[in-house]
């Protein structure tokens, strides 16, 4: 009786939520769906070539980028745009967790840092082709010298600002170095470290697209640079959708490993606000 | 004459806060003994620097001169003769951990065999009266449930004494309730000796074998006295006995005159 009740309500539980969930992408789609139809519209109704309508976009984005050009322009870009991440990640949380613990570093460095971290990292990729070539490493150190600034920064933030009690109850129950590092230090920062990613994720996007742009043959930059030059309009357009979409794609992927790391964080966030 | 049963040895204690306004002696001159198995409550007034006095005794604060001894071996650093549970179960507590990964966080370091280890960390959630909310997060548990996971940690790294810093000041007053018969409880059935600071004297009278009434600061102890009432303690009847009574009027006025400055340093 009670086990059929609960499954009744549990089933129209399950349907609000479906409800719910489609609700939310309607919403969610509803205003890019609009503006696609105001193009449309307004293509339809303008001469100049420089703006095609959606549905040439699309059938551009068809042809262009489904088939070789995906595996010759879109999997290096993602693969150098992966790996750039990676390294930034990589090399800001380890070089601001020393940076963090440190203080003499910390005086030893921030002075530095902050003249690094004020060069835009496109001019430097005149120096790093005459120092690595034309190549993918290149374009990798392109990416993470300037997705690794926010990440590092945060980073020794996070670090510094370890709670007082918490540290003086590892102290107390004489936590070992290593075990303060993985159980303490890098667990409080992690808000801030994922906080410096997200921000590290949107650089590294638009300095994989640079990277590109400058004496390279093959890449989505490369690609719609190209397009561009040759007066292939529709093309053009449809790199820069791909761009969007791929945008979307590591905000979203970001986004669910956010939940997971920091699911303690949300959940007490969920709790005080309740 | 030290005897073997003496755990904990504090000789003419003092710290001083060296600052650019000038010097602040938080503690003037403190010395006491307490003996293994004892349940020992220091009660003063507010501002006496009890804190700074725990914190010395932990080894997590240089003493500026004096001597604090743990088993004849003098402190100068946290050592694993001793578990602090503090007042700030919020702060203490690691969030991203479980209840069990916080009891257990401290064993990791010792050598222990991962079945030893399990238990262990068990045995202490259960005393506490914990053992279904091993895997919870501590922010999914009440205040007084929190503290309990603290009490938990402090039991399970197995320590010669439990040093305890107000550690119910944040609670509700029944969940207190419940949380100084836990230590009661602890005491009795496990002979854990624990040193109990409060600014509670009720509290400090209802838990202690010993009340140590801290003067105002510069601190020293105005009084030692020794709690006369049945190791059976209950919160009704206990707190009902004119005994009691008498106790806490008495230590009431110790502190009222603290505050008062009224008593001379001997």
């Amino acid at each position: 009786m009670t086990g059929h009740t609960a499954r009744i309500a549990n089933r129209s539980r399950g349907r609000a939520l479906g409800r719910r969930v489609a609700a939310g992408f309607l919403y969610s789609l509803g205003l890019p769906f609009l503006l696609l139809v105001i193009w449309a519209v307004a293509s339809t109704s303008s001469t100049n070539r420089f703006f095609p309508g959606p549905l040439t976009i699309l059938e551009a984005f068809r042809e262009t980028w489904i088939g070789p050009a995906f595996v010759d322009d879109v999997l290096p870009s993602l693969y150098r745009l992966a790996l750039g991440i990676a390294a930034s990640i990589v090399v800001g949380v380890a070089a601001g967790t020393l940076i963090g613990l440190f203080q003499w570093l910390r005086e030893l460095l921030e002075p530095l840092l902050e003249f690094f971290r004020a060069i835009p990292p496109p001019v430097l990729i005149p120096v790093m082709m005459l120092l690595l070539g034309i190549t993918d490493t290149m374009k990798v150190a392109v990416i993470v010298f300037g997705a690794v600034w926010p990440i590092l920064l945060n980073t020794i933030d996070g670090v510094r600002s370890t709670d007082s009690v918490m540290s003086e109850t590892a102290d107390s129950f004489q936590i070992t170095w290593w075990e303060r590092l993985w159980f303490l230090v890098l667990p409080a920062a992690s808000p801030r470290i994922m906080t410096g990613v997200r921000q590290g994720l949107s650089v590294a996007l638009i300095l994989m697209v640079i990277s590109e742009m400058f004496a390279s043959s093959a890449g989505l930059g490369y690609r719609i640079a190209y397009f561009q030059r040759n007066y292939l309009i529709a093309e053009m357009w449809s790199g820069i959708l791909l761009l969007g979409l791929v945008g979307v794609l590591l905000a979203a992927t970001f986004g669910v490993v956010e939940r997971r790391v920091l699911r303690w964080y949300h959940g007490i966030r969920e709790v005080n606000r309740a | 004459m030290p005897d073997r049963s003496t755990l904990l040895r504090v000789e003419h204690l003092r710290k001083v806060y060296e600052s650019a306004n000038g010097d602040v002696e938080a503690i003037g001159d403190i010395s006491f003994t307490m003996r293994s198995g004892e349940l020992v409550c220091i009660v003063g007034p507010s501002g006496c620097g009890k804190t700074t006095l725990l914190k010395c005794l932990a080894g997590l604060l240089r003493p500026t001169s004096g001597l604090v001894e743990m088993d004849g071996q003098p402190v100068t650093g946290p050592s694993p003769a001793m578990a602090v549970v503090f007042q700030e179960y919020g702060r203490s507590l690691y969030p991203w951990l479980t209840v069990r990964g916080n009891v257990e966080l401290p064993l990791r370091h010792k050598r222990l065999s991962r079945a030893a280890r399990e238990k262990l960390v068990t045995d202490a959630i259960e005393a506490v009266g914990l053992g279904h909310a091993g895997r919870s997060h501590p922010w999914q548990l009440s205040g007084g449930m929190q503290q309990r996971v603290a009490i938990a940690r402090a039991i399970a790294y197995q320590p010669e004494v439990l040093i305890m810093d107000e550690p119910f000041a944040a609670v509700d007053a029944q969940t207190r309730a419940d949380l100084e018969d836990l230590v009661r409880e602890l005491h009795t059935t496990r002979g854990i000796s624990v040193l109990f600071v409060t600014h509670d004297i009720d509290e400090s009278v209802y838990l202690g074998e010993r009340v140590l009434v801290l003067s105002a600061s510069p601190t020293w102890v105005q009084e030692d006295l020794t709690v006369d009432l049945p190791a059976e303690r209950d919160q009704i009847s206990t707190r009902a006995m004119p005994r009691f009574t008498e106790l806490r009027t008495h230590v009431y006025d110790q502190i009222q005159r603290a505050k008062r400055g009224q008593t001379v340093a001997p």
